[in-house]
């Protein structure tokens, strides 16, 4: 276990690494940095000292080094756009993206779990069939429309929730949090709600899908025979057996959540990681960019790790050979 | 699990040669479970039509979308079935604010949404399983690569690699050909950023497949590698690769729409639906209605009857779900 | 962990409340982008500097009219015999917002620190050679030459205190190249009528009243709630809904649901800035071009005849809802050198056109890229669209290229376009401006925007003049005979100026600012 352990660590290390070539790479390419530092009328020999001042008139490879050199430390320079340290511009958004993936995933994970095992255990019923059906409706949207439209409709028309940004916040140490005023509850919903629809929908249909599959196999079948009751049947065993998949799905899809949280931060101007990123990409702003590329690529890799061994705990066969040496 | 018992009583799985699959899916439970379904019925009904008013847009549709210079400005704005106020063009489904026909454009960008859609699904499809078999069926330092490359296409959000793609294709592409290259660098750009979910499932579901006692049988009387990968492995995986593959498909057309709201998509005077529907959400509060709606229905009929096919083909490809 | 528990206490009696609903005095003022920097000399850009100036302030300050007004300075003038040095006199007992009093001596640092290397302000001081404190309220500034229009660069240009920038370690404007942070990035200290109490980048920024500011009337004003929202929909969403008071960048589309809407007001009124297309000059055949063997657009009966086939009120009428004043030259009204002659555009002519085109030798047109920004003007995508359309219809098939700003920028800068769209701001009220970036022959500091490569010795000549002219009438007079060559010439394709739009609440008015600075100073409350 710890030698699988501590190979998995040096090969998310050379992911890390890789990621990092990558992002800088994609720098190299998307538009002009300088173009997003300077007013319109600056001049050209102007631009010229600029270029020279932030090292990108220096071959590539050593403005890669020092990219890495730096990152290793934390240290992302100064964002070309607001001008403040990256590191900490991420950590003071990174609360607010947390707390709506949190909300997101949990909200997705729960009403996509019963969601599912409902439509798996009632399959042919009118109540399944609208579920199914809203729900492929509702994967079938662009997730701008559907926060446009939340908005539209809550907002807007009703004026039941805002439409923006976090409302109140409680600040517990460097973290800020919405969770504690009503304003900022009545904030979250409308993201989360819009930020959840998709992943709801996959986990649903998974669940669905590996609950009609176990609850064919001869197991459970037997375990009805055994005279075991209905609801013992249905989550002591089927579900407890749909639990692999759910778990791969689900992990890989809180790193996701934090990745598409980026339209669904745009749309409602929620003050996280996500629109910080946008709204860099849109002015090409290098450091937070590369930074913010690093961060997701963490938290996947970390996810990732987690699921695997998750798989160990769940699923004793694959212990022998993943953690022994390939065939 | 540990009773499901061996080898394959399957039907096959659809085999690629389409006359041999046409001939026994008539023979076969399959076209039943579709009669006996109306929903799946009515989804094939308007797949079929979408697709062939996307195929035959060019003879069917009133006007030439991507004609620019067949447009007239005056006519922006006109509601539904009205006549333009300064010339005699009519439109079903009203113009957008080039004047251009709605309805025209739909059907042009159907087109284009499938197009993409389509083959930038079957990309990833091939790349995914052919990676995810791999890496399952052989483990290993292979799967530990192959995994480690997954795992680094998905710390990328897709929207992030298409970026990503775009902006290399615009350091390659003379600037002359961009335009033209614009759909192909999206199909690539979408394709390459979906993979990912497509090998990590075929390879979960291949290490299950792998340790049961069919495919070790194979294995022993020196059955080839990849035939063994073909004929007992894919088959069995297939299912969970048409869940992804449909929502896959869906998924493809609606991000090409997110693409397209972020600015980087097809060009504006060749839209496809998602390009419609990025234009037609500027026009939600002032009252033009049509340019946001009829693109929007059409994209979520069409994301919605493909969804419903991929639903009832997985059933009815699992003969123990029926 | 230890800071959160340790915090975690006084924290949660320190909790910050949102303010729920306005009172008569607090303004959520929402606009698309926030402020770069709150350094007041790093960044040379409109958003930037409308948020300073509520905090900062100018020597001089210009009114809705455009014309010059007294601000920090109370009078200027050439020194008399010596026309290269201008004299300013300085308002009395005014204080920075911790209580230090404003001297000449603030005014030479800022001035000094605005055209230091590191500053983007630089370009508008490149012609001071120094800056004097003459005694405790007169400054001079000596130039080079004679500038007799410098003052005009002296609007956007904030005063900072010597002592508190000296104290607090932000002499020179930060550079970020080498990973500075910099006190002066996150914190102010100026005369303005309005204290920075707090500020989260891209979130909100809370403005209260200064107390103790000079101008004799107060602020209606007592508060700003300043909310960055960059998605059109939300921001139009969030007024419609009532979470905030004014809306900055209203979509032209809204105007007329925001005005329909009981409780909401729009104000609109022209932008002193100018949108047009610019080509390719020169003998050498276009990249994106069919014609492989000649330019086409060099032909100036091919630039007739592209100007006969756009339909500026077309695109008035229905892609900018009646928004825009479409104009026949590339200048805004309010600059020095407007006239109405040149205003004046001609008649769509197709059949002309297409004549024009024929004679020119492309009876069949020719084909060409447009680069459009998507993001920097006011539907500056659907602008080029409607463009593509009207020039097809005289055969010229133009293939659009649109992208964000970032990425069009470089290849107008770069001169790697054929055919572009840009849009052209003029913030020193004179025609000078718009001949030394886009007319002149690109080369050294001249001509950074002439994209197209236009160039024409004997205007570069005349345009050189204009900067060290004090005769104004004689200047006045080349700046009409450059104009006149400009227009023949048909070095530019002007398709309009453009109007700005606020909304509010309708007990708010807010009078549109020329140069989209708007000030919260000029709201009144009924």
């Amino acid at each position: 276990m710890l030698a699988f352990i501590i190979r998995r660590l040096a090969q998310s290390l050379l992911v890390m690494l890789v990621v990092a070539l990558i992002s800088f790479m994609m720098f190299r390419y998307v538009g002009d940095p300088i173009e997003s530092m300077v007013g319109v009328e600056t001049r050209l020999e102007d631009r010229e000292a600029m270029r020279d001042r932030l090292g990108l008139n220096d071959p590539v490879p050593m403005q890669f080094l020092r990219f890495v050199g730096n990152a290793v430390q934390g240290e992302f320079g100064i964002s070309y756009r607001l001008q403040q340290p990256v590191t900490e511009l991420i950590l003071s958004r990174l609360p607010a993206t947390i707390e709506l993936a949190f909300t997101s995933a949990t909200l997705a994970l729960v009403v996509g779990v019963v969601l599912g095992v409902f439509t798996a255990l009632r399959p042919k019923s009118f109540m399944a069939a609208g579920v199914m059906g809203a729900s492929l409706v509702g994967v079938s949207l662009p997730t701008f429309l559907i926060g446009i439209g939340l908005i539209y409709v809550f907002s807007v028309e009703l004026g039941w929730l805002p439409s923006f940004g976090r409302g109140a916040v409680v600040e517990l140490g460097w973290w800020r949090t919405g969770f504690l005023t009503e304003s900022g509850v009545k904030s979250l919903i409308l993201p989360a709600i819009t930020l959840s629809l998709f992943q709801m929908t996959l986990i649903m249909r998974l669940v669905r899908a590996e609950m009609l599959e176990v609850m064919r196999t001869e197991y459970i079948r037997f375990a009805r025979a055994r005279g075991l009751t209905r609801r013992a049947v249905n989550f002591g065993h089927a579900l407890r057996n749909t639990l692999v998949p759910v778990i791969t799905i689900t992990g890989l899809q809180l790193g996701s959540v934090i990745a598409f949280a980026i339209v669904t931060e745009t749309v409602f101007q929620w003050p996280g990681v996500g629109s910080l990123f946008i709204n860099s990409v849109q002015v090409v702003d290098v450091p937070v960019m590369a930074a913010y590329l690093l961060f997701i690529a963490l938290v996947f890799v970390i996810i990732n790790l987690v699921v695997d061994i998750l798989y160990y705990v769940v699923d004793p066969r694959l212990r022998v050979d993943g953690g022994g040496s390939g065939h | 699990m540990t009773t499901q018992d061996s080898p394959t009583q399957h039907t096959p799985a659809p085999p690629p040669r389409p006359a041999g699959w046409l001939k026994r899916a008539l023979d076969s439970d399959m076209f039943y479970s579709w009669r006996r379904s109306p929903v799946t019925v009515v989804a094939t009904v308007v797949a079929l039509a979408l697709i062939l008013m996307a195929l035959f847009a060019p003879l069917i549709a009133p006007y030439n979308p991507f004609d620019p210079s067949s447009l007239n400005l005056m006519d922006g704005f006109t509601p539904p079935a009205t006549k333009a106020a300064f010339t005699d063009n009519w439109f079903l489904m009203g113009a957008d604010h080039q004047g251009r026909d709605v309805l025209s454009s739909i059907m042009y960008g159907s087109r284009i949404s499938l197009l993409v859609g389509v083959l930038a699904t079957l990309l990833a499809m091939s790349l995914g399983i052919a990676l995810g078999l791999t890496a399952g069926y052989n483990g290993g330092v292979i799967d530990a690569v192959i995994m480690r490359i997954a795992d680094i296409q998905l710390s990328f959000p897709a929207i992030l690699i298409a970026l990503l793609i775009f902006g290399i294709a615009r350091g390659v592409i003379p600037a002359s050909q961009q335009e033209n290259m614009a759909i192909w660098v999206l199909i690539l750009a979408i394709g390459l950023s979906n993979w990912a979910q497509f090998a990590r499932t075929v390879r979960g579901a291949t290490m299950v497949e792998r340790e049961k006692d069919y495919v070790s049988a194979a294995r022993i009387m020196g059955v080839h590698p990849i035939l063994i990968l073909i004929r007992h492995i894919l088959p069995n995986v297939l299912g969970p690769v048409l869940v992804i593959g449909t929502i896959g498909l869906a998924l493809a057309i609606i991000e090409e729409a997110t693409l397209s709201y972020l600015g980087v998509g097809v060009p504006p005077t060749q839209p496809s639906l998602g390009t419609l529907i990025r234009i037609g959400q500027q026009f939600l509060f002032s009252g033009e209605w049509w340019i946001l709606f009829f693109p929007g229905v059409t994209l979520v009929l069409l994301a919605l009857s493909v969804n419903l096919l991929g639903d009832w083909l997985r059933d009815a490809l699992n003969p123990r779900l029926r | 962990m230890k800071t959160i528990l340790t915090h975690l206490g006084v924290a949660l009696m320190s909790t910050t409340m949102m303010v729920s609903a306005a009172s008569a005095e607090t303004i959520r003022w929402a606009r698309a982008s926030d402020a770069m920097t709150l350094d007041p000399h790093s960044q040379n850009q409109g958003v930037t500097h409308t948020f300073a100036h509520h905090i900062y302030e100018t020597l001089l300050d210009r009114d809705v009219q455009g014309t010059l007004t007294p601000r920090l300075a109370t009078e200027w003038n050439l020194k008399d015999g010596d026309p290269t040095t201008w004299v300013f006199k300085l308002r009395e007992g005014v204080t920075f917002h911790d209580g230090a009093a404003f001297t000449a001596e603030d005014v030479v640092f800022s001035l000094d620190r605005a055209r230091s290397a590191k500053s983007n302000m630089r370009q508008l001081h490149a012609d001071v050679a120094e800056v004097i404190a003459v005694d405790d309220l007169t400054v001079e500034v000596k130039m080079k030459g004679p500038s007799p229009l410098y003052p005009n660069n002296l609007t956007n240009t904030f005063i900072m205190d010597k002592t508190w920038s000296e104290a607090n370690n932000v002499i020179e404007v930060q550079d970020y190249a080498a990973g500075e942070d910099n006190y002066a990035v996150r914190n102010t200290n100026g005369t303005g009528p309005y204290i920075l109490q707090s500020r989260e980048v891209d979130v909100r920024s809370v403005l209260t009243a200064n107390d103790k500011h000079w101008a004799e009337t107060k602020p209606a004003v007592t508060e700003i709630i300043y909310l960055p929202i960059s998605d059109n929909a939300t921001r139009v969403a969030a007024l419609l809904s009532g979470e905030v008071d004014i809306v900055q960048d209203v979509p032209v589309q809204d105007i007329e649901r925001l005005s329909g809407t009981g409780g909401i007001k729009v104000e609109t009124g022209p932008e002193n800035r100018v949108i047009y297309f610019g080509y390719k000059f020169g003998d050498a055949p276009l990249a994106s071009s069919d014609i492989k063997d000649r330019n086409p657009i060099n032909d100036p009966r091919v630039r007739e005849a592209m100007e006969l086939a756009v339909d500026r009120d077309a695109i008035k009428q229905v892609v900018m809802r009646g928004q825009s004043i479409p104009t026949g030259v590339a200048t805004p009204p309010f600059v020095n050198g407007w006239t109405e002659e040149l205003d004046a555009y001609p008649a769509v002519d197709l059949e002309k056109a297409k004549a024009l085109l024929t004679e020119a030798g492309y009876p069949n047109g020719f084909s060409i890229t447009l680069n459009t920004p998507n993001n920097r003007y006011v539907n500056d995508e659907a602008i080029s669209q409607a463009v593509v359309g009207m020039l097809g219809r005289i055969g010229i098939k133009v293939a659009l290229s649109s992208l964000p700003i970032t990425q069009h920028s470089p290849l107008v800068m770069n001169s790697t376009t054929d055919f572009y769209m840009l849009g052209w701001g003029v913030p020193t009220f004179d025609s000078a401006y718009v001949f030394n970036d886009l007319v002149h022959t690109k080369e050294g500091n001249y001509g950074a925007y002439n994209a197209g490569l236009y160039s024409n010795p004997e205007l570069d000549e005349k345009i050189r003049s204009l900067g060290s002219e004090t005769d104004l009438d004689k200047r006045n007079a080349t700046i009409a005979e450059i104009w006149k060559v400009v227009k023949e010439d048909r070095v530019l394709l002007p398709i309009h100026n453009q109007v700005l739009t606020y909304a509010m609440k309708d007990n708010i008015t807010l009078p549109v600012h020329p140069e989209n600075q708007p000030r919260m100073t000029s709201v009144t409350l009924d």
